[in-house]
């Protein structure tokens, strides 16, 4: 079974985030990037399903060569190879048109990017590359098994969850509870440098949209303090004042 | 020229989120002068469906079809998509709901159009401009994206738009959609929903607990909390990392982004990974015996004390309050 796992490279989840030129660009100024924590999610269960040479898992990223620590941790994690394909990531529909080339012209039997990115987050790549492809994709699951070239998925839905039937080729997002995160050991991170990497370039494709600004959510006023013995007060506030109950 | 919303059921009703994504996008459409129309796809009665003129469709497409009563993606895609050229649609709004983000991309890509997925506000549409507010960075931050495609494609976050009651009822129309044979080779084998559960990602209300519970044998007074408030409960990471509470529960950067009217921190810290998941609720209240604690810098109302004294007193205090309402 041949698995590509998408993975971007984003801010760590300490990260204060602020902007420069009035607003229009994220300050990457002392920011550490890691790989999406979804996406570790999503590379231990390829390697997983691969486990025993029952397969092998590429791992692909648009990004620039920034993200190439990146790119390895995820080789030392336990991905075979992998690409970058060279440009900013300018937005979903770019990124998952890239990774769909690329797909094309490798045949995959499964496809697996985590549920969001943590940095634009939207939740799309998945989709999109299975659109671009024509064929199944799922959203945010939450269990994968692989058996006879067909998928058996649990998938979230509002209070409660879906139990599902593929087949390959797939594409998935994957959530919590689709594997652990596996921590890369020494043997890792020493093969991890002779990986191949390949870098390949962008192809066209024209644009829809652009981020245009960005703010962060306006400052929350004083808090107001209760006493521990007077809960009345709380819910007297929370009806009179608050008026949400 | 029409904007077009997809109405998505759940076992043949309509949700509170999809009242409100009617109402939104009724409102973009007063903004471009033009009608609302509705899709449905799925066994939904025609009084379900007439009654979204309630909220301003104008007519209400229906799609009944044995094979597509269960969502199926791909298929849903090329619907709402062919419903889109056919009716002229120059903007698409659904709910960024679970479903909803498995559906827009593809529409997306179907269209070649622009999405703003996890919108809060209404569209600024000026001089041919359209930018639309939606949230990023794991609710750390807020970005307005400019689409610039032909047809516009919305995903509205649930509790960001205020349910408009403004007109009457809407006409419902059959619609035979044209569905590719490619489209349905997912197959739906079950669906389990917690009927006395309130869902999370819509809830209004929400009782949150952390690591101070220090067990789940304690989450009992925090289920009851809920109860009584008619609240859905949540936690922070490492209380699901420990399988303390379901995955599903787990909100913050890494876990579920909340906007509700009220969000009750019970033993949380306050650590910025959990935050940016919470900071868009309208009211925070935070109980932790620690007044150092962050979470009471981004609270309304705090106490200071220990959660397993003042968690039942409050639920008390709300039974009362309840009981004189
Ligand atoms: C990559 C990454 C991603 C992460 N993503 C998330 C995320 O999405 N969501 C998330 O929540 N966390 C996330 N975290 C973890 C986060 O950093 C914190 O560790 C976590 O939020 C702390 O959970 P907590 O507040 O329940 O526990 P603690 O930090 O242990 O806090 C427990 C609190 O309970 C209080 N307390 C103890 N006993 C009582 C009592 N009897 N009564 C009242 N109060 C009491 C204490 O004063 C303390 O403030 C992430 C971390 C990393 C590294
Ligand atoms: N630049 C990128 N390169 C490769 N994969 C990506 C990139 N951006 C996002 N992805 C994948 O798509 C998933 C969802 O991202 P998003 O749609 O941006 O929320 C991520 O978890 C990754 O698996």
């Amino acid at each position: 079974m041949k698995v590509l796992v998408c993975v971007s490279n984003v801010p760590d989840t300490t990260t204060k985030i602020t902007f420069t030129d009035q607003n229009t660009q994220f300050n990457t100024a002392g920011v550490q990037f890691i790989l999406n924590p979804y996406d570790e999610i999503a590379l231990a269960r390829a390697i997983e399903l691969c486990e025993g040479g029952n397969g092998s898992v590429t791992v692909i990223n648009v990004g620039e060569a920034s993200s190439e620590p990146t790119i390895r941790k995820a080789l030392a994690i336990g991905a075979d190879d992998a690409v970058r394909v060279n440009s900013a990531p300018r937005d979903a529909y770019f990124v998952s048109y890239q990774i769909a080339q690329y797909a094309k012209e490798n045949n995959f039997d499964l496809i697996l990017t985590g549920r969001e990115s943590i940095d634009y987050n939207g939740s799309q790549v998945a989709a999109m590359i299975g659109e671009f492809l024509d064929i199944p994709s799922v959203s945010i699951i939450k269990k994968l098994d692989v058996s006879d070239n067909n998928a058996t998925i649990h998938r979230e839905i509002e209070g409660g969850k879906e139990m599902l039937s593929v087949p390959l080729p797939l594409v998935v997002s994957c959530a919590e509870g689709v594997a652990e995160p596996k921590i890369p050991n020494m043997r890792g991170i020493m093969s991890a440098r002779t990986k191949p990497l390949q870098v390949v370039e962008p192809k066209e494709i024209e644009k829809i949209s652009e981020f245009k600004s960005f703010e962060t959510p306006a400052p929350r006023g004083t808090v107001t303090m209760i006493d521990a013995g007077d809960t009345e007060k709380l819910v007297s506030l929370l009806h009179s004042e608050a008026k949400v109950i | 020229m029409s904007v077009l919303v997809y109405v998505e059921n759940a076992d043949g009703r309509f949700k509170k989120s999809i009242f409100e994504v009617v109402s939104y996008a009724k409102s973009v459409a007063d903004k471009l002068n033009t009608n609302l129309t509705a899709i449905s796809v799925g066994d939904v009665s025609n009084d379900e469906l007439s009654n979204l003129g309630k909220y301003g469709a104008a007519k209400v497409l229906k799609v009944s079809n044995e094979r597509l009563k269960t969502f199926v993606n791909q298929a849903y895609a090329s619907i709402i998509a062919d419903a889109a050229k056919r009716e002229n649609a120059t903007v698409v709004v659904l709910a960024n709901s679970f479903t909803g983000k498995g559906l827009a991309p593809r529409i997306a890509v179907k269209l070649q159009s622009g999405l703003a997925d996890s919108a809060v506000e209404l569209p600024e549409i000026d001089n041919g401009k359209f930018i639309v507010k939606k949230t990023a960075f794991s609710g750390k931050a807020f970005a307005h994206i400019e689409l610039t495609s032909e047809i516009k494609i919305i995903a509205l976050n649930p509790n960001s738009y205020q349910i408009n009651e403004v007109g009457g009822e809407a006409d419902v129309e059959d619609f035979q959609p044209q569905a590719n044979e490619s489209d349905f080779k997912t197959m739906v084998k079950e669906i389990v929903r917690a009927a006395d559960k309130v869902s999370l990602p819509e809830a209004e209300l929400v009782v949150s607990a952390g690591r101070g519970m220090k067990g789940p044998e304690n989450w009992g007074m925090i289920e009851e909390l809920a109860n009584v408030l008619g609240a859905a409960t949540a936690c922070s990471k490492p209380v699901s990392d420990a399988g303390w509470r379901p995955h599903e529960e787990h909100v913050g950067q890494t876990g579920i982004a909340v906007s509700p009217n009220l969000y009750i921190a019970i033993g949380i810290s306050g650590a910025i990974q959990h935050l940016a998941g919470v900071s868009s609720s309208k009211t925070i209240v935070v109980i932790n015996k620690d007044p150092e604690a962050p979470f009471f810098k981004v609270a309304d109302y705090g106490i200071v004390g220990d959660a397993f004294e003042i968690v039942p007193k409050l639920t008390e205090a709300i039974k009362a309050y309840k009981a004189h309402a």
